[in-house]
């Protein structure tokens, strides 16, 4: 079997007003569009990898919580309708997943391995979360590609960002050993906003774009910091302050994704590719594409 | 009709053990038995309305309450998955959720209904109802826990909530879903195995549940944030169901109280605790946070400018208020006045109030909220002077708790308040709403009162008070 590839590991965050303003025919409520700068950054996205051929995504989201351990979306395929708790007036979107199980196990097995909780969900009843299926749409709205899923692990609340990142290291350093040893060629998603301070009102039409801002400066200079940090192919600084910063910036990164991403991709020392950046209801987020062929060119 | 009230209040665990594997643990098994208990007594108690708090629904735009008559799904923990599902119909009072709804906005709440097909109803919810209410004989309302909401926030959500079981005779029963501590095994235990996760967590528990037997509810809401802080896991929705609980119950702390369950459900504490509101020996408060009727918070957020606080007292920098009414000003100072921050900007160059000798006259208060000015209840007419519909007993409310602001500003109470000149717009549509908050607040205080009715305000308030006051001792 040929090696494994990571072909490109992108930020891709998931407010599901991001959905709602495509106005894809899987989501029932429909809008006047809306968040065009995150929606451009996505279409860049794609564009960006339109040529890079791939066998599997392999996402994190924020949004499928988990206490014991890291979980892995464990059957070939989930069809159902996902409703977002919390903005059910956005998304209620009807998906149809397929889900590569054999290098979810063998992420799953390596995790094991390792000394990670771990657990195969195999119920064919559960419903995959609003975060998942967002960044899924967004970053490939055909869903001719099957996913991996991991949940996050909320060592973050249970114990500290350090703990959080301490055990994401880990599970992002067997996530690319199983990857390379698979023979697969996959594109890694860590899906989630920066900063993460939230309007709690919303305006009568919510995608009325005269009320959308960031909610504090303090927040807009924490993203940019981090921003620069991506442009510049600084992921250790990012590791570095990673607990400042989602403490002071109730980063969303507190779910792991970010963290489990870079390690993932070996701690890129070469720049990310910023393809958009715009806040959702006062949130911060970016959507950035470290390729590989900037690693190839960085390590030569 | 005679006035609701709330019959009973039911704190119950929210992993899905107790429904689908009460059989693998004896706890677990006894949890089960206790919600089967608590079960038989709503039916008892002739309950005709469940009404859920559940701290594993977050919600971000103020509160959320569900109001579709009939959500059915089948439901899977994102945690306990390998358990099983659930599937669940429910019986959901879609009316009383649409009043609950519009309470909450008349108190200042931001708060919205949902009722679409498919709505994930939340673990805690869905094991709640099952267990609880197994044939779905009582109707039951949901409302979510909001990640940002604090004390002031939760208790007037309460508050709200009993408005409209008054207002519509319903004998309602309150429940919380939630642990006590929250921390969990983080892996997969041999169920035989399961225990309290630490003896600091299972102590706290056992303390908090001594109180809870004692019926010191409102004891154990004013010690939720320690409580969080020594036995909680950092979720994004912090211990809150105790502040509402104790909201839904006049934050007493003379409850009967009987704690009929209490085990580890993977480490967490599972709890089922009966409150019955007939008076017990406890009482007196150990703890003595502020009681609060209104939500007074900052939420216009999507406005910038609304949300800066004045801090200017320059009585000609009046600026404009929104378009429905007129320009507001800083409050003016001079050697006797008091003005206070908490109570809304005069419309004209004058203080909130003004002492002389033992005596303090206040300029008239209306309902306007401090900060926002929004009016709570509604204002009477639009922008364009289109009349609206409005609730003068919310307006008469906060025009009372903005007379408690300023006398509490002077150092004194609304227990000063001697002699009340009110004014109302429409004597005919109001008087009788206007007069009950009355008898409920100023009149257990007994001041003097005249009622005028009059053409109109300068906002668009139909109530306003004069008051004068014994001023409280000079410091
Ligand atoms: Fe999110």
């Amino acid at each position: 079997m040929s090696k494994g590839e990571i072909v490109a590991g992108c930020l891709a965050p998931h407010p599901p007003h991001l959905v709602y303003a495509e106005n894809p025919e899987q989501n029932e409520p429909t809008a006047e569009g809306g968040w065009e700068q995150l929606r451009w950054g996505y279409e860049r996205l794609r564009e960006s990898l339109a040529d890079v051929e791939y066998d599997t995504i392999v996402l994190l989201s924020p949004h499928w919580q988990t206490y014991i351990g890291t979980h892995f979306l464990g059957l070939p395929k989930f069809k159902s309708l996902s409703v977002d708790p919390v903005f059910p007036n956005l998304f209620r979107y009807h998906y149809d997943l397929d889900i590569d199980v054999d290098l979810a196990r063998q992420i799953h097995d390596k995790a094991a391995d390792a000394g990670l909780a771990v657990k195969m969900m195999e119920n064919p009843d559960f419903r995959v979360d609003y975060g998942t299926i967002t960044t899924g749409h967004m970053f490939n709205p055909q869903w001719d590609k099957p996913l991996v899923v991991l949940s996050s692990n909320r060592s973050r609340d249970y114990y500290s960002v350090e703990v959080m990142q301490e055990m994401m290291m880990e599970l992002g350093r067997v996530t690319r050993e199983a990857i390379l040893a698979s023979g697969k060629k996959v594109v890694v998603l860590a899906s989630n906003s920066l900063s993460h301070r939230h309007f709690t009102t919303e305006s009568a039409i919510p995608e009325d774009m005269s009320k959308e801002h960031i909610t504090s400066h303090a927040m807009h200079l924490w993203d940019m910091r981090m921003i620069e940090y991506f442009r510049t192919g600084q992921s250790q600084r990012i590791l570095d302050e990673m607990p400042e910063f989602t403490e002071q910036a109730i980063a969303e990164s507190d779910g792991g994704g970010l963290s489990w991403l870079l390690s993932t991709l070996d701690i890129p020392n070469y720049p990310g590719i910023l393809h958009g950046y715009g806040t959702i209801i006062g949130t911060g987020n970016a959507i950035v594409e470290w390729p590989e062929r900037n690693h190839k060119e960085a390590s030569e | 009709m005679s006035d609701g009230k709330l019959v009973g209040s039911y704190i119950v665990p929210v992993h899905p053990h107790t429904v689908l594997a009460a059989d693998q643990n004896e706890g677990w098994g006894r949890l089960r038995d206790a919600f089967g208990e608590a079960a038989q007594r709503i039916k008892d108690s002739d309950a005709d309305l469940l009404i859920i708090y559940s701290t594993t629904w977050p919600s971000i735009i103020g509160h959320q309450i569900i109001a579709d008559p009939n959500p059915e799904w089948v439901m899977v923990d994102n945690d306990f998955h390998d358990l099983g599902s659930i599937p669940y119909s429910f019986n959901i009072d879609e009316e009383f959720a649409h009043a609950w709804n519009q309470a909450n906005e008349n108190r200042g709440l931001k708060s919205r209904t949902v009722a679409y097909h498919g709505f994930p109803i939340d673990v805690g919810s869905v094991v709640a109802l099952k267990l609880l209410n197994p044939d779905n004989a009582i109707p039951a309302v949901i409302v979510s826990s909001n990640v940002y909401a604090n004390r002031a926030e939760t208790t007037v959500l309460a508050k709200a909530c009993m408005d409209v079981v008054k207002a519509t005779g319903r004998k309602a029963v309150a429940v919380t879903a939630m642990s006590l501590s929250n921390r969990m095994f983080t892996k997969p235990i041999d169920p035989k195995d399961d225990k309290i996760h630490s003896l600091k967590d299972d102590e706290w528990n056992r303390k908090i549940l001594e109180f809870l037997g004692e019926g010191r509810l409102e004891d154990v809401g004013q010690l939720s944030r320690t409580i969080h802080r020594q036995i909680r896991v950092n979720k994004v929705v912090a211990f809150k169901p105790m502040w509402w609980l104790s909201g839904m119950n006049q934050n007493r702390n003379n409850l009967t109280g009987e704690v009929l369950a209490y085990e580890a459900i993977h480490g967490a504490g599972g709890a089922v605790v009966h409150l019955d509101p007939a008076a017990s020996g406890a009482g007196d408060k150990e703890y003595d946070e502020d009681d609060v009727e209104y939500f007074l918070g900052e939420r216009n957020v999507l406005d910038a400018q609304s949300d800066e606080t004045e801090t200017v007292s320059d009585p000609v920098s009046a600026k404009p208020a929104n378009s429905n009414g007129p320009a507001l000003w800083e409050p003016t100072v001079s050697k006797d006045s008091v003005n206070s921050s908490a109570a809304p900007k005069p419309v004209g160059a004058y203080p909130h109030a003004r002492r002389v000798g033992d005596l303090l006259y206040l300029s008239g208060v209306g309902p306007r909220q401090p900060g926002t000015n929004s009016i709570p209840g509604g204002p009477i007419h639009d922008a364009d002077g289109q009349p609206l519909d409005y609730d003068i007993k919310a307006q008469t409310h906060a025009v009372v708790q903005n007379i408690t602001r300023i006398l509490e500003e002077a150092g004194g109470s609304i227990n000063d308040v001697l002699d009340v000149t009110s004014f109302l717009v429409d004597m005919d549509r109001d008087f009788k709403g206007y007069n009950e908050v009355w008898a409920e607040t100023l009149g257990k205080v007994g001041p003097t009162r005249t009622t005028l009715a009059i053409r109109a305000l300068p906002t668009p308030i139909a109530v306003e008070m004069k008051v004068i006051a014994k001023a409280p001792a000079k410091k």
